[in-house]
């Protein structure tokens, strides 16, 4: 645009005189300036802040002190923390494998349909684009007592006794799950189909034509070679599941996270202390525990990737 | 795959017991993966005297919740900031992160490679961490309570860069050194020439961050503290709260807040599914 024309309006400006390798490093660098601008102010600067506010006191009523790790030994010691610890993990341990172990035999199945084969496709993965704080609500109402309650109506209809989903501590966290997983079926269900595509026909082929079941089929072939998009799905969701939070604060308002804390996640005891108790250096002590949790997952994930 | 049409006569019919029953389960999953939405649009075309009746197919539909909670006014109000957000993050990510995934791909300087690390490992940074000092930052700048406030931290991310950097690598050098002695300049070539050849790319990106931010809850809670400035999810949440027990009137609002999403679903399925998987795969 205007470069072409002082090129040739000014045939003894400095720009002409460049060669043509210099001109191309000045476009590198000026296409990379905004960008790197954004990527200093807005992701490294504040990852930087994260780990020194972790070490202070700071709140919304007196200005950050230094503290050293004191935040971190106050964390160590607060019970409220290893049960939040533990119900994190809870909702990994439980999320991760009940979802792909729904979501690869949906796929392994739906690979097979072609009769209205788009269809039931987008019926599962309509849910993957909802908003979650507003199927949160859904759910909620779902889990009510008779004579709101769809699924206790639906117990009660076959003479099974009303269930308190969110009202009981051991119930509340698997029923907060739930909408958390079929959310989430429809992406992963997706990843697979795509998947099982990748994978040559002509495997299939020989193995049949070597005699193979089914079952040793998919023992010796589908799943040894899925094993990238696994890796993938695995870590993916692992991620999700350890960040949940719109699904937890909206499920319960009054007490988001509870009954007794028994669903709160690390993302909502973040949330917490630093919006409802102002504790903002204890919160960002917080946060740097929740980075190394992922930063563990995901160097797991390179370490798996690099072995296959 | 399992063509039935099997040269070699294998022993594949085209219609097995097996698949019939198969494709059965199948459609009956199915059926119950949508239940909590057609139960969430039937209630809210129900009022309030026939929300205990749990048939799908109300008796006597009627529109008076979308009246009412449009009447409002404040559910218009935050159906249009997440439409202003989401549109404005999203043309943003699809300009940016393709300019830096282009610039990466296809500029040999010296310290490209340092850039792409740098970027790349942001991606080990959750955002839960970054939110606190977003907060403080907002609040020095006076970006609380804003469309900026909102928007900033989701201008560009890496996961769009890398993305896109994976797909200008497919594009031949040859396109782009005959535009150059066309004598386009580096900017046009990139608009003109770069960007049409990885249209695909560009629709998974866009779709991926405006599903994202329609629906992002956790920062736009934090960032926005006047309702004027809510987003639909925010907005839903405290008038959820309000609403208490009224759950037509609540399954009014989480319909208003999910129905646009399913809605260009239906138009865009296509795109949508390829984005996907183009998406999960390379990014």
């Amino acid at each position: 645009m205007s470069v072409v024309a002082d090129r040739e309006a000014a045939p003894g400006g400095l720009w002409s005189r460049m060669s043509l390798g210099q001109k191309h490093v000045i476009w590198a660098w000026g296409f990379l300036a905004v960008p790197l601008i954004f990527y200093a102010v807005i992701r490294f600067w504040p990852t930087f802040q994260a780990f020194y506010l972790s070490a202070t006191d700071w709140s919304i009523t007196r200005p950050a002190s230094f503290v050293g790790l004191e935040n971190y030994r106050r964390l160590v010691a607060d019970p409220l923390f290893w049960q939040v610890f533990r119900n994190t993990f809870m909702y990994l341990i439980l999320g991760t494998p009940i979802s792909l172990l729904i979501s690869f035999v949906v796929a392994y199945y739906l690979d097979r349909v072609r009769f209205m084969h788009s269809f039931i496709r987008a019926l599962y993965f309509l849910p993957f684009l909802t908003t979650a704080a507003a199927m949160a609500w859904v759910w909620r109402w779902f889990y009510q007592p008779v004579p709101i309650g769809v699924i206790n109506d639906i117990l009660s209809s076959f003479g099974i006794p009303q269930q308190p989903f969110l009202r009981s501590t051991s119930q509340a966290l698997p029923a907060v799950l739930a909408p958390a997983v079929w959310a989430g079926l429809g992406f992963q269900i997706i990843i697979f189909l795509a998947g099982l595509r990748a994978i040559p026909v002509t495997y299939y082929e020989a193995a049949r034509i070597d005699g193979l079941s089914e079952g040793a089929i998919l023992r010796r072939i589908t799943l040894p070679l899925l094993k990238p998009t696994l890796v993938f799905l695995v870590v993916f969701s692992s991620i999700g599941f350890l960040r949940i939070f719109d699904q937890v604060y909206n499920i319960n308002t009054n007490d988001p996270g509870g009954p007794l804390n028994s669903t709160k996640p690390l993302v909502l005891m973040i949330y917490q202390t630093a919006f409802s108790s102002y504790e903002m250096g204890y919160a960002a002590a917080q946060t740097v525990v929740l980075f190394l949790i992922l930063l563990v997952i995901s160097l797991v994930q390179l370490r798996l990737m690099r072995d296959r | 795959m399992t063509s039935a049409a099997s040269p070699q006569g294998l022993p594949m019919p085209r219609i097995r017991p097996g698949r019939i029953v198969a494709w059965t389960l199948l459609f009956i999953g199915g059926v119950i993966m949508v239940t909590p939405l057609l139960f969430m649009l039937s209630t809210s075309l129900k009022d309030a005297s026939q929300v205990y009746d749990l048939r799908v197919i109300p008796e006597a539909p009627t529109l008076d919740n979308y009246i009412e909670i449009l009447g409002d006014g404040r559910f218009t109000r935050w159906f249009f900031n997440s439409m202003i957000v989401a549109v404005i993050v999203t043309l943003s990510n699809v300009f940016f992160d393709s300019l830096v995934g282009y610039t990466l791909a296809k500029f040999r300087f010296r310290g490209r490679y340092i850039v792409f690390i740098a970027i790349l490992s942001t991606l080990m940074i959750p955002t839960e961490m970054l939110v606190l000092p977003w907060y403080l930052m907002a609040s020095q700048f006076g970006w609380l309570d804003s469309y900026w406030g909102i928007m900033f931290p989701g201008m560009m991310t890496a996961f769009g860069t890398f993305l896109m950097k994976q797909f200008f690598e497919g594009v031949p050098n040859d396109f782009l050194e005959a535009a150059r002695i066309d004598g386009l300049n580096e900017f046009t070539i990139w608009w003109k020439i770069a960007m049409p050849l990885v249209t695909p790319a560009l629709s998974a990106l866009a779709i991926f961050t405006f599903l994202g931010n329609w629906t992002a809850f956790f920062w736009p809670l934090i960032v926005t503290t006047s309702a004027d400035l809510y987003t639909l999810p925010v907005g839903l949440s405290s008038f959820a709260v309000e609403q208490s027990i009224q759950w037509e009137k609540i399954m009014t609002g989480a319909s208003i807040a999910t129905l646009p999403t399913l809605i260009i679903f239906l138009f865009l399925q296509r795109y949508i599914v390829r984005g996907v998987m183009l998406a999960g795969l390379k990014g």
